[in-house]
């Protein structure tokens, strides 16, 4: 363990190589480049490697590729680029991919403002890809937990078998905070479950956890890696049984460790009658606002949700107290939490409080755009 | 039924029988081009230069990348036109892996054409396959990149403006070590050069011109597969040591077969290991 000085990008990049990152792809775009900058310096001294490849599609696909020869792979983007590695997104989920995506969001649409954040792009990790699926996606609001949870995300991708999403920002990949840096050994690594006898094997055969064992290539097991739907050999199959198993399994497998997969943190809920729901770096100042809230007799608190995708949804609702009665939802986007927040509260007044900004919001913002709801 | 496989063929034991038949329409050429390339690496691995648990195959998405999962290999049927930059993250995460890139020229110079230039450009260790019918076929015939001029296809059905792309000299202008053109009409040539290809490091291409009498061959008046072919044969001529320069695929002229480029430059693995 050392304490050291970073930015949110470097913090990224340091837990990927504590939690064994071997190879990097990866696509140079503002305001992710650091992170692969830092991984090219350091990652070929830790046995690893680092390309930049011609596009976000072949980076994509180039850490699939990887991790099917048995390395924990990443990439990093930010959402014009993740617009682009959709497809691939969708062929992780597919074939049950271990991989990392790291989206450090800008403001858009479109090329928008490469060089400041919004929280805009939080449905785009939800519903990136075409098909039924769920991909678990984090969301820091400070260095230190950029650090924390980029190893949590390689954690969830190995232990699932799933892409996992780390959703940065603008203002988390460029802020300095003091990091704890961590050796191997001082933190949980979780390595992909490999089958155990190579008679009979099957590529897409789940264990009693719904998750199957991952042989990797050349390991000699004739692993078979399949876009198509497919049964449990890998092989392409075309009916409602293996679409509705494997759609349901997919899901389930991620369903089945909310608990694992599902965080979040409440500040000073106990006795609050207003709950602020924000999370990433507008939580950082919401935060700030409870406090001045209470200072003018608002009884607030705040629920930050560090897992975006999926929430849990009952530990949401048994997380406040019967005393709220409104819940305000704060984010730096036209209001998209806020949705899944109305379903779940759905016995208290729930309202949207959008703060589009392309700074980190200030407590004034932040105040203005909740008072009309008090 | 269940049917268990049993090997006939000397082939048999490069093929997942449980796949058997290939979806592949009667009079196709694709067979002829897989059924060479196995020869040619059954070879090398009877002669232990290649170990069989060490080699990936990898398709992207039409006809020619299914070659992928019809093959007892680890093997991976992934994305339209991303074939490549999938076996360039295999390769390079396990260097041991002999990678082996198979698909149409859809999928590999079309939607997958940037791809095949940096992996070429890089000279990459792979080895990659690309089967020229000059039309997309398993989305039932639509103009491709390497369709000569005027064809009418379903989706230039008044006849195709865009003259062919020549993949050979654009390949040969980058950095590939490899750069060969054999047809099915030649099965013998695919052997070969596979062969070859398979000895060698750095990025090998492969173009075999292939017939596809279903959707192409009835375009152009030879939806007969044996007319087809043999319209082909009669094209085709091998050269030793062609030049760049005669490597436009012409109907008219005659379609040049051959090794057009082979060197020894230093491959992308060879030279990251100088620089560590």
């Amino acid at each position: 363990m050392r304490k050291t000085f970073a930015s949110g990008n470097m913090a990224i990049a340091e837990a990927a190589i504590v939690a064994g990152l071997k190879f990097y792809a990866g696509y140079p775009i503002t305001p992710s480049s650091e992170i692969m900058e830092y991984l090219a310096e350091h990652l070929p001294g830790q046995g690893g490697i680092v390309i930049q490849m011609e596009d976000e599609i072949a980076s994509i696909n180039a850490i699939i590729g990887a991790s099917w020869a048995g390395a924990k792979a990443m990439t990093a983007t930010s959402g014009p680029g993740l617009s682009l590695m959709a497809e691939g997104i969708g062929l992780a989920v597919m074939s049950e991919t271990p991989i990392v995506i790291v989206d450090v969001m800008r403001a858009g649409p479109s090329t928008g403002v490469p060089t400041k954040t919004t929280q805009a792009d939080v449905f785009q990790v939800r519903w990136l890809t075409h098909g039924d699926y769920i991909i678990p996606s984090y969301i820091p609001w400070s260095v230190q937990e950029a650090y924390d949870l980029t190893i949590k995300a390689f954690n969830t991708a190995e232990k699932l078998r799933t892409p996992v999403i780390l959703l940065s920002d603008a203002v988390i990949a460029h802020l300095w905070e003091p990091l704890v840096i961590y050796e191997r050994g001082e933190v949980e690594i979780i390595e992909r479950r490999k089958p155990t006898s190579k008679d009979n094997y099957k590529p897409y055969m789940p264990g009693d956890d719904l998750i199957p064992p991952m042989a990797c290539f050349g390991e000699g097991y004739n692993v078979l890696v399949e876009s198509l739907t497919h049964d449990e050999r890998g092989y392409y199959a075309p009916t409602n049984t293996y679409h509705k198993n494997s759609v349901l399994r997919l899901m389930l497998k991620i369903v089945k460790n909310i608990s694992y997969v599902y965080e979040q943190e409440t500040y000073m809920v106990d006795d609050a009658e207003v709950l602020l729901v924000s999370y990433g770096s507008t939580a950082r100042t919401v935060y700030a606002a409870i406090r001045e809230l209470r200072r003018r007799g608002v009884k607030a608190g705040m629920l930050r949700p560090k897992t975006l995708w999926p929430l849990d949804e009952e530990r949401i609702y048994n997380s406040v107290s019967s005393r709220i009665d409104r819940v305000i939802v704060v984010e730096n986007n036209m209001g998209k939490l806020f949705l899944d927040m109305k379903r779940i509260f759905r016995d208290r007044e729930v309202y949207s409080a959008p703060v589009l900004s392309l700074e980190l919001p200030t407590v004034k913002e932040v105040i203005e755009a909740v008072e009309q709801w008090l | 039924m269940v049917v268990t496989p049993r090997y006939i063929h000397q082939l048999d034991k490069h093929l997942r029988l449980d796949r058997i038949p290939t979806l592949y329409c009667p009079g196709c050429g694709l067979g002829i081009g897989l059924g060479a390339m196995l020869r040619a690496l059954d070879k090398r691995i009877s002669e232990g230069a290649v170990d069989r648990n060490k080699v990936v195959w990898v398709g992207g998405i039409g006809c020619s990348a299914r070659m992928a999962f019809y093959v007892s290999y680890d093997s991976a049927h992934v994305l339209h036109g991303r074939a490549i930059p999938f076996a360039t993250g295999v390769k390079l995460a396990n260097p041991e892996l002999t990678l082996i890139v198979v698909g149409g020229d859809g999928d590999i110079a079309g939607i997958g054409g940037n791809h095949l230039l940096h992996a070429a450009k890089r000279n990459i260790d792979m080895i990659t396959v690309m089967f020229t019918n000059f039309v997309y076929a398993m989305t039932g015939g639509q103009v491709a990149p390497t369709t000569p001029l005027g064809v009418k296809t379903t989706t230039t059905p008044h006849g195709n403006p865009e003259p062919p792309l020549n993949i050979i000299k654009v390949v040969a202008s980058l950095n590939a070590n490899y750069v060969a053109r054999a047809s099915v009409t030649t099965p013998h040539y695919i052997e070969q050069f596979f062969y070859r290809a398979l000895g060698m490091k750095g990025f090998r291409f492969i173009e075999v011109v292939s017939t596809c009498p279903e959707v192409y061959g009835r375009r152009i008046g030879l939806g007969d597969p044996v007319e087809m072919y043999n319209e082909l044969k009669k094209r085709v001529k091998y050269k030793p040591n062609p030049t760049i320069d005669e490597a436009l695929i012409d109907w008219e002229k005659g379609i040049i077969i051959g090794e057009f480029m082979v060197r020894d430059n230093p491959s992308y693995l060879e030279i990251i290991r100088g620089l560590k």
